[in-house]
């Protein structure tokens, strides 16, 4: 089995060094490509069929095909989300710890895709060692010429810029995430217009997640065929790095084949539930995707599978619940983490979260009521994609309106009992 | 024309850049909204305005959208009704309410509410929301706006109407998730001049007018009339409220070739100066002992009227009074014996405007034209303090460039999160040549600092630059050539380019290079125009009358042709030097009317207490020549009436009445119209007296007025009947047709279900657009032809400013708060007038060996003043600032030379203070120890202006004693 993207990292993340990365492979790509056209680049990715990794799933070579080619009347900008701070989720740090040259050179590579002069690494706040590690290899790349202007004797020049963010969730937001680049509120933007076309000050920008760019060095070495043909599934192409959080056996973080099933990775790679645990229901990418139970563990973890079994992959890396915690508490919990993190702009995010929070945590505490479970289920259909400005309180409310589907009677019991069932007393 | 379907039903509306939203609201729909404003355009925060998208009349599921972000396009099918969609606007409204506090019987928004109204219109009566709400700490923001946080909804719209709008930088929206804060970092004075806007932008009672707080009086219980403001020359809309006798408050009146919705603080506060204590409210006569006393309106009548029975009279003109109040006195006097209120200098500079655009081709802008311009020359005008509003419009029109390359990314122009990114800073181009640094320096793309002359210099050379064959400038350094061309280039590349001057630094000069620009522009092809900002709210009506300024009474009565002078609604002390003034008044009889105590009725013989633009209706023009009608707010205690009443009263008792009498305002507006041909359509400014709606007047009195029969019941238990308006269509009363009149004739904006400002909607023909019916007012000049024959330059080009050695030029700084006299008046804008003191130049100040702060002395002429150093980085060198108007201040005739001297003078004079005002005293400086030390003068001046003096009995009888002076150490 290939993993492309990890099988350099040390198991203690310490980075390859440039000159290690260049006897690994590295930079082969990008010496190649940079003799031939931009376009190139962008068909190979085409060709891989690769999807975004930072949980929206759009197929990365279309998006570099929205960036207008001929529009010359200002700079382009290639700006990469690094600002992993979905919860449960740590899959770009161990690549951007473990192999920072090989993120630099998808940067190079997809920067020259789209004819990008300036790139931003936008970065987790908490991410400080992956901050040195990131400024290391760039020192590093800019002393080969790897980086900067007229790189490696080409007419092609690309700067790149390490942003540490302010650490709030609406950064990684791919429009929240601009405004803040910009130094404003990382409030969304409306969309239309797209980042594609008017994105960073105004300018065609496109924005990818670290993984997603760290696949493209390999895509262009061993080309989109090759890449497409590593996944399990036939509309996504390469490995992904899944990961499984909760009381695991073995929790962590493995690349494997697209479309690997979550049942695969629970037994196989997590080697299943710690003792005394037994398994009732995992969010297959981050917080913010539904719960997928028991009948679902034979679903390929891909975009288009997850999806018709009512959930979203997102990030890959799931929160898996077990049967001695309460799944009003874990909802409780991730609610008041999105309530917090709401930037405050539109009113259904804003009111809504909290006074979900709130009511969950009345449930929790033995005062709920049966009307509170009204207002539970009241905001799970009121609050859905378009009718807020962003996907923050949608994304909030897929956990909860799948709690509530799988996990009913335990929320009931939570109103009848007068107290949680998992606490003791 | 497009069809876009609502219910099912085919509406046929503009193929337009509107959105759906405000299309809906157009069409008659009530659609609630809460963070879309007309101005403000949308950006989906509330996401109150939901209605369901269906794909075609087969779609039976459909889809939430909000109506604020959605472009109209044919076929567009949605519903209102759609239960999913009502529910969600409910839901909404819910939301909201999980914080706002249930205070609305002590929320001074209450009964105007936005947020009422719509939690109404959506139907949301019960919350489910049993938590505790959040709260916020208040802060304090200075004399304008009570700020009341916790009832905030986080509609975003005051901080858009502040930064985005205003350009306002101290206000920001702080905090974030369910905590956010929309105020200032820390407690203090908004500064931008517009902040009083945020009382009606707010949809609810975050900010409330803090003016009104300190006479509070629920909104239904306000007896409301259209007026126009009377705090600068540009003549914004008005709607005056009054109760119980005094002047409440003031809203924007919307007008869409004028103020548009907003206004500045220095009208919407100003207003106080109607319910000051130093009014006039009773007649006031000198007696044989030499004091003022009270006296009836028929005693002070037969006084007045045997002193112009046997006198030569003159009379002089007020700039601020009516066309009327003008009117009549020159009627009285005879049109030879009338002379203007204001200096020759100024009356010259009023009259060159005038020239200016009747010579055409380039006409004067209103101020929604000057806010549509997209190129913009700013000369030597502080617009922001003389014409605030004009500042405002200059900073929309600078917008247009971003809306304008939005556009070519297919973003519409009102989605204004998405122009914004799309344009980020860009900004139109606007040259701003000035004295000293201004509030727009920041949306300037260049500026030029300068001596008045050199400003003047600069315009010509840009004339020149668009123009060969308009004068250049001689000498002209390479510089100054080359910024010439620049503006030249940034003005020919817009479409509709402004060329912005006025009358503050009385330069005629500078007024011709601003009419050079323009006609050069014109000749190249760009449709110009011109705007002046012109001293006060009728100056320009007033200049339409024939007749000289003030120096020419002066020669009248120096000449020995009159002996008596009546005066209208003016202080002299303004506008002359103190000993000139006092000459005036020392005529053998004075007569004043006016609405205030000044050192000008101190010194009358007989005082007439005139109605203010509350108290009496009446015709002002503005500084575009547009007339429009004030109408009467209440009807006052006490004698007062308006001045063109007491005038023609006054006719008839001196046996000089007119031949046709004057029963009412029609009929003077009548012999006015008929007399001047320039005022031939006055009658068309509003509907006259006699015009009804469903042969019913307009009432100025809500329906929901309440304690009418017990307003008066201290007085008497029976209810008196109405006052009659024998002037007007407006009634004193509840009664009438209250349903949508005229324009010109709206006294509130009201329509069932929408009590709030924001059932202007339901008044204007679309949303944003003219009011249904008649414009109201009417523009007096004639607007010159485009193709009229190109007009000769102007050639009188000034040489190079030269420094005086020993001698400083000394230049007005103007000030929204402090430069005009009625709005100083209201203690809200009292406490916003900055100290005195005179301002150089760093350089200047270091040859000096001047530290900020340091007390000199300043003479102009025979004035001197003690005033502290301010250094400026932006004034030139030789040039001194002195802020213009400060009251207890001497006049000055600014621009003028003079000298500073860190020595002390013998004897600090107090201009007219030390006539009128008592608690400024005539301070005494020994010559032996040469300095004052302390600032005591100007701690005496701010104390003048918080707290006036008491007030006078029956007029200014006699001036309180002065205390005993305060001699140094």
């Amino acid at each position: 089995m290939e993993r492309p993207l990890t099988q350099h990292i040390r198991p203690d993340r310490e980075p390859l060094t440039l000159r290690e990365y260049e006897q690994v492979g590295g930079y082969q790509a990008a010496r190649r490509a940079l003799q031939a056209a931009p376009r190139e680049v962008t068909e190979q990715v085409l060709k891989s069929n690769l999807r975004g990794r930072g949980g929206g799933g759009f197929l990365t070579g279309q998006k570099w095909s929205l960036v207008p080619p001929d529009d010359h009347n200002g700079p382009k900008y290639l700006v990469i989300n690094a600002d992993e701070m979905e919860p449960g989720t740590m899959k770009d740090r161990w690549l951007l710890e473990g192999q920072p040259h090989q993120l630099l050179e998808g940067v190079l590579l997809s920067a020259y895709a789209i004819q990008a002069r300036v790139a931003y690494i936008f970065l987790r706040w908490d991410y400080k060692l992956a901050a040195r590690r990131l400024q290391q290899a760039l020192a590093e790349a800019y002393g080969q010429r790897l980086l900067g202007a007229n790189i490696l004797g080409t007419p092609f020049s690309l700067d790149v810029h390490v942003h540490t963010s302010a650490g709030r969730y609406m950064c990684g937001e791919e429009t929240g995430l601009l405004n803040a680049l910009e130094g404003r509120r990382p409030t969304p933007r409306s969309r239309p217009p797209f980042a594609v076309t008017c994105g960073l000050w105004g300018r065609p920008t496109a924005i990818n997640n670290v993984e997603t760019l760290c696949c493209v060095p390999h895509i262009v070495q061993r080309g989109g065929e090759w890449f497409r043909a590593l996944s399990r599934s036939p509309d996504d192409g390469g490995t992904k790095i899944y990961g499984a959080s909760g009381r695991l056996r073995k929790p962590g973080l493995w690349e494997l084949p697209l479309g690997t099933t979550a049942r695969e990775i629970l037994m196989e790679h997590a080697g299943g539930l710690a003792d005394g645990y037994r398994f009732r229901g995992l969010l297959p990418g981050g917080a913010s995707t539904d719960f997928l139970v028991e009948q679902h563990l034979d679903v390929k973890l891909d975009f288009a599978s997850v999806e018709k079994a009512g959930s979203r992959l997102g990030t890959g890396t799931m929160v898996v619940l077990d049967d001695r915690t309460c799944p009003v508490g874990l909802v409780l919990n991730l609610m008041q983490f999105f309530a917090r993190e709401s930037c405050g702009w539109c009113t259904p995010c804003r009111e809504g979260l909290p006074w979900l929070a709130r009511t969950l945590q009345a449930l929790e505490d033995g005062a709920g009521t049966s009307a509170d479970l009204d207002v539970l289920d009241a905001h799970v259909r009121a609050i859905r994609p378009g009718h807020t400005f962003c996907a923050l309180a949608p994304g909030a409310m897929e956990p909860l309106g799948s709690a509530l589907k799988y996990f009913r009677p335990d929320f009931e019991r939570h109103v009848a009992d007068r107290r949680c069932p998992w606490r003791a007393g | 024309m497009i069809t876009i379907y609502i219910e099912n039903q085919p509406y046929a509306v503009e193929a337009d850049d509107r959105n759906l939203l405000a299309v809906c609201l157009s069409l008659g729909f009530d659609l609630p909204y809460f963070c879309w404003h007309p101005a403000l355009h949308s950006v989906g925060a509330c996401r109150q305005c939901a209605v369901k998208l269906f794909k075609d009349e087969h779609d039976r599921q459909g889809r939430l959208i909000m109506a604020c972000m959605t472009p109209v396009k044919d076929g567009l099918r949605i519903s209102l009704q759609d239960p999913e969609a009502v529910a969600f606007r409910a839901g909404v409204i819910e939301w909201l309410m999980v914080n706002h506090p249930h205070d609305c019987p002590v929320c001074d928004e209450g009964g105007e509410c936005h947020l009422q109204d719509m939690t109404v219109m959506t139907g949301h009566v019960h919350r489910r929301y049993r938590f505790t709400k959040r709260t916020h700490r208040n802060q304090e923001l200075g004399p304008f706006l009570h700020h009341e946080m916790n009832r905030c909804i986080q509609c975003y719209r005051c901080v858009r109407f502040y930064r985005d709008y205003a350009g306002g930088r101290d206000f920001d929206v702080l905090g974030w998730h369910d905590d956010v804060y929309f105020g200032r970092h820390t407690d203090g004075v908004l500064e931008n001049e517009f902040s009083g806007n945020l009382v009606e932008v707010c949809p609810t009672g975050v900010f409330t007018d803090k003016t009104m707080k300190r006479h509070p009086v629920r909104k239904w219980d306000l007896q409301t009339a259209p007026s126009v403001c009377v705090h600068c020359s540009l003549g914004c809309n008005t709607l005056a409220g009054e109760r119980y006798g005094t002047l409440r408050r003031i809203l924007a009146r919307y007008h869409q070739s004028v103020n548009g919705y907003f206004l500045c603080d220095r009208g919407r506060y100003g207003y106080e100066f109607v319910n000051s204590p130093r009014r006039i409210r009773q007649p006031v006569v000198r007696g044989a002992d030499g004091a003022q006393q009270a006296a009836s309106p028929a005693a002070a009548m037969a006084r007045a009227a045997g002193i112009i029975a046997g006198g030569r009279v003159i009379g002089i003109g007020s700039p601020r009074g009516s066309l009327e109040g003008n009117y009549a006195l020159q009627q009285l006097v005879g049109p030879d014996r009338f002379f203007h209120g204001v200096s020759d200098r100024e009356l010259g500079l009023v009259r060159l405007m005038l020239a200016i655009e009747r010579q055409g081709p380039a006409p004067l802008a209103s101020l929604r034209e000057a806010g549509e311009s997209d190129a913009i020359f700013v000369l030597g005008e502080d617009v922001t303090n003389t014409a605030p509003m004009l500042a405002l419009a200059v900073r929309q029109a600078v917008g247009h460039k971003a809306t304008a390359l939005a556009a070519q990314k297919r973003i519409h122009p009102w989605e204004s999160l998405a122009v914004r990114d799309a344009a980020q800073q860009a900004k139109g181009f606007c040259f701003i040549a000035s004295a000293d640094q201004t509030k727009l320096d920041d949306i300037a793309a260049a500026m030029y600092r300068g001596t008045p002359d050199d400003l003047v210099r600069l315009g010509f050379a840009v004339a020149h630059a668009l123009d060969a064959s308009a004068p250049g400038v001689s000498d002209l350094s390479p510089d100054m050539a080359s910024l010439a061309r620049r503006v030249a280039n940034g003005l020919l590349a817009g479409q509709r380019p402004l060329v912005v001057s006025g009358t503050g630094l009385a330069s005629a000069a500078l007024l011709q290079a601003a009419a050079n620009v323009a006609w050069a522009l014109t000749k190249a092809g760009r449709p110009a125009k011109l705007c002046f900002a012109v001293p006060e709210c009728n100056s320009v009506g007033t200049a339409l009358f024939e007749g000289g300024g003030l120096e020419s009474a002066l020669a009248a009565l120096r000449q020995g042709a009159a002996d008596t002078v009546i005066i209208l609604e003016n202080d002299l002390y303004r506008h002359l030097p103190a000993a000139v003034a006092a000459e005036l008044l020392a005529a053998p009889h004075v007569v004043v009317l006016d609405h205030l105590a000044t050192a000008t009725t101190a010194a009358a013989e007989v005082v007439l207490p005139a109605a203010t633009f509350a108290e009496g209706s009446g015709t002002l023009v503005n500084n575009e020549g547009r007339a429009q009608r004030f109408f009467q707010v209440y009807v006052p205690d006490g004698d007062i009436r308006e001045s063109w009443r007491w005038l023609a009263e006054l006719m008839a008792a001196a046996g000089r009445a007119p031949a046709e009498p004057w029963p009412n305002l029609d009929a003077i507006l009548a012999a006015l119209s008929a007399a001047v041909p320039v005022f031939e359509g006055l009658r068309e400014v509003a509907p006259l007296a006699e015009f009804r709606m469903d042969g019913q007047k307009i009432p100025r009195q809500p329906l929901r007025y309440s304690g009418r029969t017990a307003l008066t019941g201290n007085r008497d238990v029976h209810e008196p009947k109405p006052s009659d308006d024998v002037d007007t269509p407006l009634a004193f009363s509840m009664e009438g047709q209250p349903g949508h009149p005229p324009p010109a004739l709206i006294s509130r904006y009201w329509a069932p279900g929408w009590n709030s400002v924001q059932a202007l909607n339901k008044f204007q023909q679309e949303v944003g657009g003219p009011l249904q019916g008649e414009t109201a007012g009417r523009r007096l000049l004639a607007t010159a032809s485009a193709s009229a024959p190109a007009p000769a330059y102007f050639t009188a080009v000034p040489p190079a400013f030269v420094a005086r050695a020993g001698a400083w030029l000394f230049i007005p700084a103007y000030y929204i708060f402090g430069s005009e006299p009625l709005s100083l008046q209201a203690a809200g804008v009292a406490q916003r007038v900055p100290r005195p003191y005179v301002q150089v130049n760093d350089s200047d100040a270091e040859r000096q060996g001047w530290v900020e702060g340091q007390e000199v002395a300043v003479v102009i002429g025979d004035a001197v003043q003690r005033l502290s150093v301010r250094r400026s980085a932006h004034l030139p060198s030789g040039v001194a600032a002195l802020p213009a108007g400060l009251s207890g201040r001497p006049w000055l005739p600014l621009p003028g030379w003079g000298t500073i001297s860190s020595e002390a003078p013998a004897v600090l004079i107090m201009g007219r203070s030390d006539r009128f005002f008592p608690g400024a005293e005539r301070v005494n400086v020994p010559k032996a120890t040469g300095t004052v030390t302390g600032s005591a003068p100007e701690e005496t001046i701010m104390r003048i202006a918080a707290e006036p003096p008491p007030p006078p009995v029956g007029g200014a009888s006699s001036p309180a004693s002065p205390r005993a002076p305060e001699v140094p150490p």
